[in-house]
């Protein structure tokens, strides 16, 4: 049986109201309490099972969940994979994984679901939880087998890198996934409007000579698809919110007590703007693109208000080769695990939100809206998964050693501040800074 | 810096009218020459031997200016790119006598490049070099056909004409470092 | 005075003065083209690939005679001859054109901003020869210069420039290169071919060809792709045309002594007439021939000095 004392150091629980100095103490992978000076065992009995850490001035927090990462595997081991993603997440502080379906084959059906869980069980360095896809080969046109995805293990459902472009489909996935209460993640573009944009429409877009994506695009469907929520009644989440209308939709739906929706948004869209893509950077390229400075100011009063519940990566990794080409032609997608926390903290130092709220979005709202009931907290019985922050460490971020297999960041070479110190899952340390 | 007058106003109206002279005779006669200057001084001296000819032979001869910059032999050597000159070469120059006009010769590499110049242009009958300064110190085989004053020069010295059109004065200047 | 760069890749980065440079060095070779032998020696030994992923006629072919003009070894590879058909990234064909140790790479590429990408990717020089829908330098140089040669000058001028400005790189290097140099630029065309914040490139825009040519001295016709009829950005080449195309009757607004600019190849009697297009305040057949100078100019203050 496996003890783990975390001694002295700073308790954020938002879960479970707590929020001082405490021990935290847990046993065969489960919270057994969080109190203020628990006693330390005899050194003899150290020995059998003990781990005991010293957290004086460090935050011992709930673990971070990240509901949006594309793991890649199968079919893309060559930009990541189980193993790697997983190390990434660890390494960020992250404990449980929420993997995107597009996959090759796609994870339209329960042997890939089975699959990536089994890899997982073996390789991974942290929990991963697939997210089935809501249409067969992601193609928008039939549904998914989503009762068999459930059985195996999925944890919410979503065609995330394409739009569902057809209302009439959606309504259908949205009402069928009301048998099983699963949770519709949806990746909201209007695909008619400026199919070939490739980045943010606006100054630099023309500046630059490329097509632009205006807001627009992605608030038409955000609005179609909380009306769809609104007539069916089904779970829907926005995934990467990225402009200030959509937060707006989000908010006056909320505001309207339509409380079976959410929303998350990504580090890179509340820290940069589509100025990053000058030099034609390709590492600034994703979709939804890097916004203006408004939409940046609209997503943190959106973190700070409660109309977005969830900061969530968008880890996407992409090789080198597909990354270094023509602007237009490169891949969408930055990784994002390993600096999602540092650029998280900024808020918190920019006073957006309090470290409580910040915790609670990393990690208590993610469980919340997953279904993931034992996860999120670090009430008694809950599991152990734990991450330990050292809010004070400064670092510069060398693509050379991220754990991830791909290295498409824009932010190699920024001077960050904070990082995990020790990620734990059920008990046990599985990254140590 | 030490700075020598070697030829006073006087001195380069003397040397220019000896020049022309000099072109007469071994022309006989000036009928078919052209005179292509070298900018920048090169091309006022061709206007002046032009004036001085007409006044002795009273013909108008054609005078042109011969940027040979982008025949230079140091193109992609020298730090900067030389600035482009004025190459306006008024008649044709086919079996004419085309005379080349510059202030001082020194390595002979300029004069090798505004002959590619003019063989680039078509087929002189001959060509002569006039040149007001020759201070030595040839890296190549040529001589000039009518000089003004030979001025025996160090390496380290610098040969300056100053023309009244371009500085307002007439006078050659040997400019040298201050021994150590 | 030397260029102090490598690349020649935007109007946009070029300082006035630079610009001033390369059109005076490219009045002086105006004077070459000129010449019994149409050639002179400065740049012999050095190598030039033109490097074209989209057809070009007339900008390739003025690259390469500029280049034949200074003595440089000029090659040309295109798309369908090239390894891109094969496959082959740009990255490794850069790799590999450079370890023929060219000095300079003319690049045209239907992407914006490969250009940039390339320069960062190589030793040598890149020459801009128009990228997707960003920028294409050198035809803006050689329309300064032609108005230069034509008006005497840039500075206080009124320009106008008609048409799809959306997808124009001439438009955006024009756009930057008469506002350089101190000419008040207006632009003109429908509402579906204006980009985002275009103003802010130094500009004003118009919706009516009337209001941007008035009392212009220049005005710059862009050529209209008729194949952008089939995604709706204007409903007929005919309604186009009267909307936006130039005629005598729509020159009237401009000043008399007007001249008239077009990239080519002239789309007659949808974006010109052609009794415009002939006309006497046409200069687009000394724009071609200006072409040649101002490649002549770049590649000579590229080249002409010493290697870094």
């Amino acid at each position: 049986m496996n003890r783990l004392l975390i001694k002295g150091g700073r308790v954020i629980d938002p879960a479970s109201g707590i929020d001082g100095l405490f021990d935290v103490y847990a046993v065969g992978g489960k919270i057994a309490a969080v109190k203020p000076n628990l006693s330390t065992p005899a050194p003899d009995s150290q020995s059998d099972g003990w781990n005991i850490i010293d957290a004086t001035g460090l935050i011992v927090c709930s673990g971070f969940i990240d509901m949006h990462t594309h793991l890649r595997e199968p079919g893309y081991e060559y930009k990541e994979t189980i193993k790697t993603g997983t190390m990434a997440a660890a390494a960020g502080g992250f404990t449980s994984i929420a993997c995107m379906a597009n996959t090759n084959p796609v994870n339209d059906n329960a042997s890939v679901a089975r699959y990536i869980l089994k890899k997982a069980a073996e390789e991974g360095a942290v929990n991963v939880f697939p997210v089935g896809a809501i249409s067969k080969e992601l193609k928008g046109e039939t549904l998914a087998e989503i009762g068999e995805l459930k059985d195996s293990g999925c944890v919410a459902l979503s065609d995330d890198g394409r739009p569902i472009v057809n209302s009439g489909f959606m309504r259908l996935a949205m009402e069928y996934a009301k048998l099983f209460n699963f949770l519709i993640i949806s990746h909201c573009e209007d695909t008619g409007l400026a199919p070939d944009g490739v980045m943010n429409e606006g100054f630099i877009s023309t500046k630059l000579g490329l097509r632009g994506i205006p807001n627009a695009k992605e608030d038409i469907m955000v609005a179609r698809d909380i009306a769809l929520a609104e007539l069916t009644g089904g779970r829907l989440h926005i995934a990467h919110i990225s402009t200030k209308g959509a937060v707006e939709l989000v908010r006056n739906a909320k505001q309207r007590g339509l409380l079976n929706i959410s929303a998350e948004a990504a580090p890179h869209h509340f820290t940069l703007t589509d100025e990053a893509v000058m030099g034609y950077n390709t590492n600034a390229k994703m979709n939804p693109p890097l916004r203006a400075k408004t939409d940046i100011d609209a997503i943190k009063i959106g973190l700070k208000d409660g109309t977005i519940d969830a900061i969530a990566t968008d880890h996407a990794p992409q090789n080198i080769d597909e990354k270094d080409v023509e602007f237009d032609k490169a891949a969408n997608g930055i990784i994002g695990l390993e600096t999602a926390l540092p650029l998280s903290l900024r808020l918190v130092d920019e006073g957006v939100v309090s470290l409580n709220t910040l915790v609670e979005k990393l990690s208590a709202n993610p469980a919340k809206i997953l279904g993931l009931s034992t996860k999120g907290s670090l009430a008694n019985g809950k599991d152990a998964d734990i991450t330990i922050v050292d809010l004070n460490m400064e670092w510069v971020v060398d693509v050379k050693k991220l754990k991830s297999k791909s290295k498409n960041t824009p932010f190699n070479g920024w001077r960050m501040k904070g990082m995990a110190s020790k990620t734990i899952v059920a008990g046990k340390v599985v990254y140590e800074g | 810096m030490k700075k020598k007058s070697i030829i006073d106003a006087k001195g380069i109206e003397r040397a220019f009218t000896r020049i022309a002279h000099e072109i007469i005779e071994k022309n006989k006669g000036i009928e078919d020459i052209i005179i292509l200057g070298i900018p920048t001084r090169g091309v006022h001296i061709a206007k002046r031997l032009r004036d001085i000819l007409k006044s002795i032979e009273n013909i108008n001869l054609p005078v042109g200016s011969l940027d040979a910059t982008l025949y230079r032999d140091d193109i992609g050597m020298k730090h900067d790119q030389p600035i482009l000159k004025e190459t306006d070469i008024p008649v044709p120059i086919d079996n004419k006598k085309v005379i080349i006009v510059d202030d001082v010769l020194f390595t002979g590499r300029t004069i090798r490049a505004a002959m590619n110049v003019i063989m680039d242009f078509g087929r002189p009958s001959s060509i002569h070099l006039a040149v007001l300064i020759d201070r030595g110190h040839r890296e190549l085989p040529i001589r000039p056909d009518y000089v003004g004053k030979n001025v025996p020069t160090s390496i380290q010295e610098t040969v300056k004409v100053h023309l009244k059109e371009t500085d307002g004065v007439d006078e050659v200047v040997v400019e040298a470092e201050n021994e150590a | 005075m030397r260029l102090k760069r490598k690349d020649i890749l935007t109007i946009e980065d070029l300082g006035r003065d630079e610009i001033e440079l390369i059109l005076s060095t490219a009045e002086s070779f105006k004077e070459v083209s000129d010449r019994e032998i149409k050639k002179v020696p400065t740049l012999r030994g050095r190598t030039i690939i033109n490097l074209f992923y989209e057809a070009s006629t007339r900008t390739r072919t003025s690259f390469e005679i500029a280049a034949k003009r200074m003595s440089a070894d000029a090659i040309n590879i295109s798309a369908s001859s090239s390894s891109a058909v094969k496959g082959e990234t740009l990255k490794d064909t850069a790799k590999n054109l450079e370890a023929m140790s060219p000095d300079c790479i003319v690049l045209r590429h239907p992407s914006s901003g490969t250009p940039q990408i390339l320069s960062r990717l190589l030793r040598c020089s890149v020459i801009n020869a128009g990228d997707g829908t960003h920028e294409h330098p050198s035809q803006a140089l050689l329309d300064l210069l032609t108005v230069k040669q034509r008006l005497g000058k840039i500075q206080g001028l009124k320009i106008a420039i008609i048409g799809d400005i959306l997808h124009s790189r001439v438009a955006r290097s024009n756009i930057y290169g008469f506002a350089k140099l101190g000419a008040e630029v207006n632009i003109a065309g429908p509402p579906t071919m204006m980009p985002c914040e275009i103003e802010k490139t130094g500009c004003r825009a118009f919706n009516r060809i009337e209001d941007a040519i008035k009392d212009a001295d220049v005005i710059m016709m862009l050529r209209i792709q008729l194949e952008r009829q089939k995604t709706g950005l204007f409903p007929t080449a005919r309604e186009y045309s009267q909307l936006f195309g130039l005629d005598s009757k729509k020159l009237e607004y401009a000043k008399k002594n007007v001249v008239i600019l077009h990239p080519g190849p002239v789309n007659r009697g949808i974006e010109i007439s052609s009794d415009v297009a002939d006309g006497k305040y046409s200069l687009i057949l000394e724009q071609v021939k200006n072409g040649v100078a101002v490649r002549m100019a770049l590649f000579y203050l590229l080249m002409g000095g010493a290697r870094e």
